[in-house]
């Protein structure tokens, strides 16, 4: 892993994927560390996401590390013009590592390959968001004790949500049975299908999980955006559907966790947060633990 | 008689490749694919011949060009049923089709009008994921273009 960028789930191997998730579970235990005193970490956000940055930006600050970069593309010379691939060159003289978030798709790779320091993608339009996958993995070993053979229920918008699709790449080398809760209109890809049936995966594919929740050691929820209807009488309909709330979990594996990768709005009702079956905040903060451990092992500071 | 007649109508070659089975529409693309706008060679070409396979076809003879595989094998997107003659003192000294190599790159547009390859200057590069019915996966966005979104650079 040491000098490799990271842009998309699929660039690690399985053992690699563990690896990440053991060195985060040693960042829990002893968070502040000062093996990245002298380093120089550039976060380069060409469109604002506050949550990712700021996770970036802790797990930097917390191992002593330095940040440059930028929180929007209004403060970069971006808005002058300048290319990606100059933007990219000039940061990597100034940098160790560059974390990068940009609208365009496909844009994480493209610097991987004109950069001279490893890039990590910290999202690429609608396209990969591995950072956020290996924390997701990292919060489901950790409430399920392992992360072999369980029912994985996705709900919300499979279509274009990018989490959903790196994590149902990530989870696929672990035998996961994956339960897929979608309006019709937001149903997941066939490629994501067909990806499963290689692999001899299962899945099952409904619109509704009122009768079938019982079943579930995971319920990963995502947001259903009302721009992604045409019609909007039709997502004022279905969006209920897709909106758990604490009633719902009555009858649940006791086992059950609920997980978002947030920013929530409304599918999930406030009544859960005190459930203890809800997990999303502390999901938020595993993300700190997680991309401590992928910089350290990027910089080769640890093995 | 007729048979005679059309192969008079694109003149042979002595020493070189004919590219044959070409769909019509797609001659001036598989020219440009493979550069024969750009070399000296004496080059003839036919196009809206008649084909009993393909309707209309296209073809071109270049003069003293051989190509390395990998060479020709790019325009297996554009004409995937061409055929190859190798000609060497007037005589087909051997026949060749195009193989859809694995991986491609400046031939055809990403389907993606948010990938990094329609918005900055990067060249386009895909890994083929199926070869039947081609398609195409981006190594940039990841996104898949089919066959029936293929737009050529």
């Amino acid at each position: 892993m040491r000098n490799r960028s990271l842009i998309s789930i699929n660039d690690y191997s399985k053992e690699e994927i563990l690896r990440v998730l053991d060195l985060a579970g040693e960042f829990e235990q002893n968070p502040s560390q000062d093996i990245l005193r002298g380093k120089v970490i550039a976060t380069l956000f060409f469109e604002p996401s506050t949550r990712t940055r700021l996770s970036f930006e802790s797990a930097v600050n917390r191992l002593g590390g330095k940040i440059i970069g930028f929180t929007d593309s209004s403060s970069s010379s971006a808005t002058k013009g300048e290319s990606l691939k100059d933007t990219i060159k000039t940061v990597s003289n100034y940098s160790d590592l560059i974390v990068m978030r940009h609208p365009i798709e496909g844009s994480a790779r493209y610097a991987s390959e004109v950069g001279m320091v490893p890039i990590v993608n910290a999202g690429d339009g609608a396209n990969q968001h591995p950072t956020q996958t290996l924390l997701d993995l990292y919060s489901i070993r950790k409430t399920q004790g392992t992360l072999n053979n369980l029912n994985l229920f996705i709900v919300g918008d499979l279509k274009y949500g990018r989490t959903v699709h790196s994590l149902l790449m990530g989870m696929a080398h672990f035998n996961a049975t994956f339960w897929f809760i979608s309006p019709k209109e937001l149903r997941i890809p066939n490629e994501y299908k067909l990806y499963l049936d290689q692999r001899g995966l299962k899945y099952h594919e409904h619109t509704d999980f009122r009768d079938i929740a019982g079943e579930a050691d995971i319920i990963y929820m995502t947001r259903v955006q009302k721009e992604r209807f045409s019609d909007p009488i039709e997502y004022e309909k279905t969006r209920s559907a897709y909106v758990l709330k604490s009633t719902m979990l009555e009858g649940t594996k006791s086992n059950l966790k609920i997980l978002h990768p947030l920013p929530r709005v409304n599918e999930i009702s406030t009544d859960v947060d005190d459930h203890d079956k809800a997990y999303y905040f502390t999901q938020a903060l595993n993300g700190v633990y997680t991309r401590q451990a992928i910089i350290s092992l990027i910089l080769g500071l640890k093995n | 008689m007729a048979k005679d007649i059309k192969q008079l109508k694109v003149s042979a070659i002595r020493n070189g490749t004919v590219i044959d089975h070409i769909p019509a529409n797609n001659l001036f693309k598989v020219i440009n694919i493979l550069g024969l706008d750009h070399i000296d060679n004496q080059i003839t070409f036919g196009t809206n011949l008649e084909s009993k396979r393909l309707g209309s076809k296209g073809i071109v003879k270049i003069s003293d060009k051989y190509f390395v595989d990998e060479e020709i094998n790019r325009i297996a997107l554009a004409a995937p049923e061409a055929k190859l003659n190798i000609i060497r003192e007037y005589h087909v000294e051997e026949k060749k089709e195009v193989i859809v190599p694995d991986q491609f790159s400046g031939i055809v547009k990403c389907v993606n009008p948010k990938c990094i390859t329609n918005s900055e200057d990067v060249k386009p590069k895909f890994r083929v994921i199926s070869k039947k019915e081609v398609s195409l996966k981006c190594h940039y966005c990841e996104k898949i273009t089919d066959q029936e979104h293929m737009v050529f650079i």
